[in-house]
């Protein structure tokens, strides 16, 4: 028996399964030599080129960089470097659309190029041979190259083989139709070649090394066997053309007649296979020192002027090379990157030339006819027939429409190499390679939910066991506490289990938070920190705190947003030109407008004219005051959760202690926070002596009515306790939460006029409104009384025309709600609300009419709901 | 202005399509044909006539009805090729009505209830050809005798006539035409045969009747002589795989082989099988129908086999004189199931070879 | 007497067929995945509470006890699909109404406004929410389940459910997506 080198060194090559015979259309573009292009205005470097992790940035924005200098440096595993590919300044770096199927954006650098084009200092090794075989390998990794013919496997990886190498294999065959980029290179540089393959030989020591070349490359075949004439260990091995040979595995089996295990690597049957573009970077590294800067990619494509072969640098914009070789876009147009089998069409020309990049396809409609409407599966096995991987890609494209993701593996699915033979034959026309893209992307995604589901259980359940054991060891610690005899003693255990408490919540954090991981200048600083909180708070619960200013600060900007909001109510480009006149009321203006937005594309189908109005408002307000921004921001935020939470009343009045919060962070975050704090807790526990209501309701109305008597300081106080009420109300009244709103719109009125007053008026409301609602069932009752109270009010003063206003606005609304037929009334109301900026008094009869219809409005729909029920 | 065309790979397609290739194996049926029509009359022709327009019919009706797009699908050729497949299976002179009722059922019943093409399991000829022989046994197995053995030479007209109204235009019935010289209705080779063997004659006494001219059947070797060419021309043009025919033909070449060591006088030889009936229609165009037909070159040549030799058993022990048919419906049942046995190794698999 | 005989036969056939069985009963025993198992394998682990269970394995055990399978949310419909496979029963439609878009989603802390209450990392029921007491608190992103239950108790506000980022890496070939552009 003849063994393989045997066989090999006799010439015999072998066949693989399946295969396809595409027209190979090469010498559309061999017909001149490679050419150079001028320098782009702009490069573009994602700083992944390849299969493998990102590498760490080493250059800044701004920052010069020389030729070949390198622009990130390896990190962790199966990370390549990236060289500036011209001398020039980093512009920018950031995401921009990758050079991949889908253009998702990816990391990268925007290089301006100088024009110099200089280079940084090279270090070339005339001879290698001295070096240590570690010594190459890392200059192959300095030099970022990863494999040039398709995945872009990291060179420096397969230089350092598990196993021992018999046969090196270096891969020109080129077989996907159209594109000559290596065969050109192999014509061109047939002897640097040779002396790239030198220096895999001393990596490797191969018995053999076979330069495998498709025989429709005759002058290609006849360079590398003149320039390895005297090597007697290389052969140069012609093979027939058929697609897919070029493939790795398809390779080796031709030339070796091995096959590659499925799951395994080429390296476990003891070979290894190299593209000819990876071994002429090789040799540029080795020799001349340069790093992976540019590549040889094949322009081809009936839209193009000249179909050629160019020196591209990595990031050069496509659309800058198809440019340079005459492209004439037809209407719909296709630009594919690789070739026209398993190349992938670019979405964007403003894509980079990236280390995998081939061949950039620009064909006509006439070269290559948009694909016919898929039509059903015949079963007529073509496709398995011509699959490389001997699938059945038949069954598994009815897998993959019902789905089955477990048939699909028991069909090997995985084993696809997505060549496209299948659909390239296929009669019906089916986007077969499309289909099981999605279906892998598919099982991938449900195999990692699996495992993520997986850790979630574990997680949880650790948890509970934690948990499980916390409740035991507080019992054990009751248990000691009151074994204590003596009773003062027992609030000192108190104490203590508090600052245990405190201690294991500390460690903790401490524990989980992995980036501050013992980092005690932080510890000590949040300690510091929390006491002084701590204090803060407890002044503040004394009502001696500082943050009423804040409050009413707070109050002032909502007012004036709402004021504002109301003006500009239904487009937001107003808010634009209010902009110039006030940049502060601006900034909440956009705030409101955004919110807005957010509820109308909430309620509606995505409304996309708004985003952008959005966008420019939320801009001009940055860049007017940071701090008020956020303010905006958060009573943005505050009406988008109401918006989107109109069920749970709670939220409301949450969002407006929150807004109160935010606004008061304007001024001082750290008094903000506290009060913040203070309001909320005051709300919550309100809300909890929930059955108490009628006694808190009246001392919060008494407080008011201090309030406003002799200090504006309480009334931040006041407006909290209403605050709270309203909370409370609300929870238990679950249609209340428009009487909120209103109250709200009330404080904001009133505020325009005096702030500190107006606060207290809204408070004022609004408990009024909480009570109203709270009292629902009686609610003819309440709406007299604060039509009473109304209209005394709006007889002497205008200020309290906004109030009553904003009551009738609650009334309404809360008829609105119980009918749903009332929202007519709904745009009066608002109306009111604009016609009040201009007379208060007028105001108020607008509001009585609101209020008029709106009782109406409920009634009718009141009888209506009776009627409906009997 | 010109905007990017996303689209998946590959870009590039071997421009073979679905009808141009339904449509070539119709085209290669016509060797086959035309003895049909020089051996039986032009009546095979009225048959397909009707046949592709009832098929057109009924498809455009239930893709209407499925609210499916029209013209792609009735421009694939897979209706024709079936009505097609169905009227070559036909007595020529039958009425009008049974190949109506046969593609009706093929098409609407045993295809596009399924789901249309790809997603029937049975094939749509043989089902309805089945359908046929069962509730009309008389009109499906009036054969006329070949030409050469016509007692009358019928017109065009005449036959016209007979298809629609059931006589000729000199009032003769189906019956009257079919017989012969010496007055006996006169039936296919095999129907001979099977009659002959259940009289207690031997094959070779039976192998007498003037039906047997040279090697296997007056008419009928040559029709089945033109179906094998045009199958090796299917072949040839990779329009189907070789699997499927080789085996049937040769399971049923060696099961008439070994009957006839095994009692010479009761069976029929191995030419006569091969060359009589609907064999090579059967082998290239029926069985071979990719649909229905096992997918996977192993499971290929094990449907191929098991009709041959379900075809020699039920010719040779069942009541039925042909069994292409049958045998191909059986075997259609068990498709999933040879499929799902019989897949091939993976690339690199190690682990079954 | 013939009776007789056939009663003996149909007796002693009996006998040994049902000995035979109980031996292979015994013998041949599967080890199955107790049900409970199997149904929580089938959950998603959101442990997000929806169903009205303090987390999955609780909700499996009610399945298992003849609870409705339609009660999770975060499954969405394949999973009471394989939840009706598994239990034979009628797949019913989800007693929630699912999200119009189901999108998987994470926690996101906008943690400038974070005032480091805790209650969120109580409410977290995988523990993927890290912090301290007055201290920012941020959220671990391949942690987080979606289960949205951070939301409700933080008084700020400043946790945003946003839909895991579309990368290169998790793409799902979704070609019809791609917005078409032109060339200029």
């Amino acid at each position: 028996m003849e063994s393989i080198l045997e066989q090999i060194d006799r010439g015999i090559i072998w066949d693989t399964p399946g295969g396809v015979h595409p027209q190979t259309n090469k010498s559309l573009s061999t017909q001149t030599p490679i050419e150079r292009l001028p320098l782009p205005q702009e490069l573009v470097l994602p700083i992944k080129q390849h299969i493998g992790s990102n590498g760490k940035l080493i250059v800044e924005v701004g920052q010069h960089v020389l030729k070949g200098q390198p622009l990130t440096e390896a990190a962790g595993h199966w990370s390549v470097p990236i060289h500036a590919p011209t001398s020039g300044t980093v512009l920018d770096i950031k995401p921009m659309p990758s050079t991949h199927p889908s253009a998702l954006p990816e990391l990268s650098i925007i290089l301006e190029p100088d024009g110099a084009d200089t280079w940084c200092e090279l270090s070339p090794w005339p001879d290698f041979h001295a070096k240590s075989n570690e010594q190459i390998v890392d200059r192959i990794h300095q030099a970022g190259i990863s494999g040039m013919g398709g995945a872009g496997f990291p060179a420096y990886v397969k230089a350092q083989p598990t196993h021992p190498i018999e046969y090196l294999i270096i891969n020109g065959v080129e077989c996907e139709p159209f594109i000559t980029a290596d065969d050109m290179l192999m014509r061109e540089h047939a002897e640097q070649i040779i002396r790239g393959i030198e220096v895999l030989r001393k990596l490797y020591q191969p018995t053999r090394i076979i330069i495998a070349i498709e025989d429709d490359k005759p002058q290609a075949i006849a360079a590398l066997t003149k320039a390895c004439e005297e090597d007697h260990n290389t052969i140069v091995r012609a093979i027939p053309t058929k697609y897919p040979s070029g493939g790795e595995k398809q390779l080796i089996q031709v030339v070796t007649s091995m096959q590659v295990p499925r799951g395994g690597l080429p390296s476990d049957v003891g070979v290894v296979v190299h593209n000819v573009g990876t071994i002429f970077a090789i040799y540029q590294a080795i020799f001349e020192g340069k790093p992976l800067i540019e590549r040889v990619v094949t322009l081809a494509g009936d839209t193009l002027s000249k179909n050629t072969n160019a020196w591209l640098l990595l990031g050069t914009p496509i659309k800058f090379a198809l440019t340079h070789v005459g492209f004439v876009p037809e209407k719909w147009q296709r630009v594919i990157m690789g070739g026209p089998m398993m190349g992938f069409t670019l979405p964007s020309v403003r894509l980079p030339i990236i280390k995998t990049s081939n061949c950039v396809l620009a064909p006509s409609q006439n070269q290559m006819p948009f694909p016919g409407e898929e039509q059903p599966c015949i079963r007529c096995g073509a496709c398995a027939d011509a699959c490389p991987a001997t699938l059945l890609p038949q069954q598994l494209l009815w897998y993959a429409k019902s789905n089955d993701h477990q048939k699909l593996q028991d069909h090997k699915l995985s084993d696809c190499i997505e060549c496209g033979a299948c659909a390239f034959v296929c009669p019906s026309e089916i986007p077969l390679v499309e289909y099981y893209r999605v279906a892998k992307a598919d099982i991938k995604q449900a195999q990692q939910d699996k495992i993520d589901a997986e850790r979630a259980k574990e997680r949880f359940e650790a948890r509970n066991r934690r948990l499980e054991r916390e409740k035991e060891e507080r019992n054990q610690r009751h248990q000691r506490g009151r074994r204590q005899p003596n009773n003062n003693k027992a609030s000192e255990t108190k104490k203590t289990n508090d600052a245990v408490q405190a201690a294991l919540a500390r460690a903790k954090a401490k524990k989980a938070d992995a980036v501050n991981d013992n980092d005690m200048a932080a510890l000590r600083e949040e300690r510091k920190r929390q006491a002084k909180l701590y204090k803060e708070e407890k002044r503040a619960s004394a009502q001696e705190t500082s943050t009423k200013e804040d409050a009413v600060a707070a109050a002032v900007a909502r007012a004036k947003a709402k004021k504002q909001a109301n003006a500009s109510s239904v487009s937001s480009s107003t808010a634009n030109n209010e902009t110039e006149k006030e940049s502060q009321k601006d900034a909440v203006a956009a705030a409101i407008a955004r919110a807005k937005a957010k509820k109308i594309a909430k309620n509606t189908p995505p409304d996309e004219q708004s985003e952008p109005a959005i966008e420019r408002s939320d801009n001009t307000s940055k860049a007017d005051d940071p701090r008020k921004a956020a303010v905006a921001a958060a009573i943005a935020r505050a009406k988008a959760k109401k918006a989107a939470k109109e069920p749970t009343s709670d939220a409301q009045s949450e969002s407006a202690a929150e807004r109160s919060v935010d606004n008061a962070a304007a001024d001082d975050p750290r008094k903000a926070a506290v009060a913040a704090a203070i309001a909320r807790a005051k709300a919550k526990k309100a809300a909890k002596e929930a059955p108490s209501v009628e006694q808190s309701e009246s001392a919060a109305e008494n407080s008011d009515d201090n309030a406003t008597a002799d200090d504006p300081r309480k009334a931040a106080v006041a407006a909290a306790i209403a605050r709270a009420k309203a909370k409370k109300a609300a929870k238990e009244a679950p249609s209340v939460e428009q009487s909120e709103s209103a109250a709200e719109h009330s404080v904001d009125n009133a505020a325009a006029d005096d702030p500190r007053k107006a606060a207290v008026a809204a408070s004022i409301a609004r408990a009024k409104a909480k009570k109203a609602a709270k009292e629902a069932p009686s609610v003819e009752q309440s709406e007299s009384s604060a039509e009473i109270s109304e209209d005394n009010e709006a007889a002497d003063d205008p200020r309290k025309t906004a109030v009553a206003a904003a009551i009738a606005r609650a009334k309404a609304k809360k008829a609105a709600k119980e009918a749903p037929s009332v929202e007519q009334t709904e745009p009066t109301v608002e109306s009111s609300d604009d016609e009040m900026a201009e007379d208060p008094r007028k105001a108020a009869v607008a509001a009585a009419i609101a209020r008029a219809k709106a009782k109406k409005a409920a009634k009718e729909a009141q009888s209506k709901k009776h009627g409906d029920e009997n | 202005m010109s905007a990017l065309k996303v689209l998946s790979s590959p870009h590039q397609h071997s421009q073979k399509s679905l009808s141009q290739l339904m449509l070539a194996v119709c085209l290669a049926t016509s060797l086959g044909l035309l003895a049909q029509l020089y051996f039986f009359g032009i009546g095979v022709l009225i048959q397909i006539v009707l046949a592709i327009s009832t098929a057109l019919a009924c498809e455009a009706l239930v893709l209407k009805l499925r609210k499916r797009p029209l013209n792609t699908t009735l421009k694939d050729n897979s209706a024709v090729l079936s009505a097609l497949l169905l009227a070559l299976c036909i007595p020529p002179l039958a009425p009008w009505w049974v190949i109506v009722i046969g593609t009706f059922f093929a098409i609407v019943f045993v295809k596009q209830l399924y789901g249309g093409l790809g997603a029937n399991i049975f094939n749509p000829a043989m089902a309805g050809y089945v359908l046929l022989l069962i509730s009309f046994p008389v009109q499906m197995t009036s054969w006329l005798p070949p030409a050469e053995l016509m007692p009358i030479q019928l017109s065009f007209i005449d036959q016209l006539s007979l298809v629609f109204t059931g006589s000729s235009s000199a009032g003769l019935s189906l019956e009257q035409v079919r017989s012969g010289i010496d007055g006996v209705t006169m039936a296919t080779p095999l129907d001979t045969i099977k009659t002959d063997l259940s009289k207690g004659l031997t094959v070779s006494e039976s192998l007498a009747q003037p039906i047997f001219t040279s090697f296997a059947g007056a008419g009928w070797q040559w029709v089945n002589l033109g179906y094998l060419i045009g199958g090796l021309y299917l072949i040839k043009a990779r329009l189907i795989n070789w699997h499927i025919p080789v085996a049937m033909l040769s399971s049923l070449g060696l099961c008439a082989v070994v009957g006839i060591m095994i009692d010479p006088d009761t069976s029929a030889g191995p030419i006569l099988h091969l060359f009589s009936g609907a064999t090579m229609l059967g082998a290239f165009f029926i069985a071979t129908d990719p649909v229905s037909a096992a997918t996977t070159n192993k499971g290929r040549l094990i449907y191929g086999a098991a009709i041959g030799i379900l075809v020699y058993l039920i010719r040779t022990y069942g009541g039925y004189p042909d069994a292409v048919a049958f045998a191909v419906l059986l075997l259609n049942m068990a498709v999933p199931l040879i499929d799902f046995y019989t897949q091939p190794r993976v690339y690199g698999d190690t682990k079954d070879s | 007497m013939t009776l007789f005989y056939a009663l003996i036969a149909l007796g002693g056939l009996a006998l040994i067929f049902g000995v035979l069985l109980g031996f292979a009963a015994i013998r041949y025993k599967i080890e199955g995945n107790p049900i409970v198992e199997q149904i929580d394998e089938i959950l998603p682990q959101t442990q997000c509470g929806q169903c009205g269970y303090p987390g999955c394995k609780p909700y499996a055990e009610a399945i298992a006890n003849g609870d409705d399978i339609n009660k999770c949310p975060p499954g969405g419909e394949s999973t009471v699909q394989k939840l009706a496979d598994l239990m034979g029963v009628e797949a019913t439609p989800l007693a929630v109404e699912e999200d119009a878009d189901n999108t998987k989603k994470v926690a996101y802390i906008r943690e400038d406004e974070c005032i480091g209450c805790t209650k969120c990392i109580q409410a977290c029921p995988v523990d993927a929410i890290v912090g301290a007491t007055r201290q920012m608190h941020t959220v671990l992103i391949d942690e987080c389940t979606g289960c949205d239950l951070c939301v409700e108790p933080c008084p700020v506000d400043c946790i945003d459910m946003l839909p895991v980022k579309k990368t290169v890496k998790n793409w799902q070939w979704d070609l019809k997506s791609i917005p078409v552009t032109t060339i200029d």
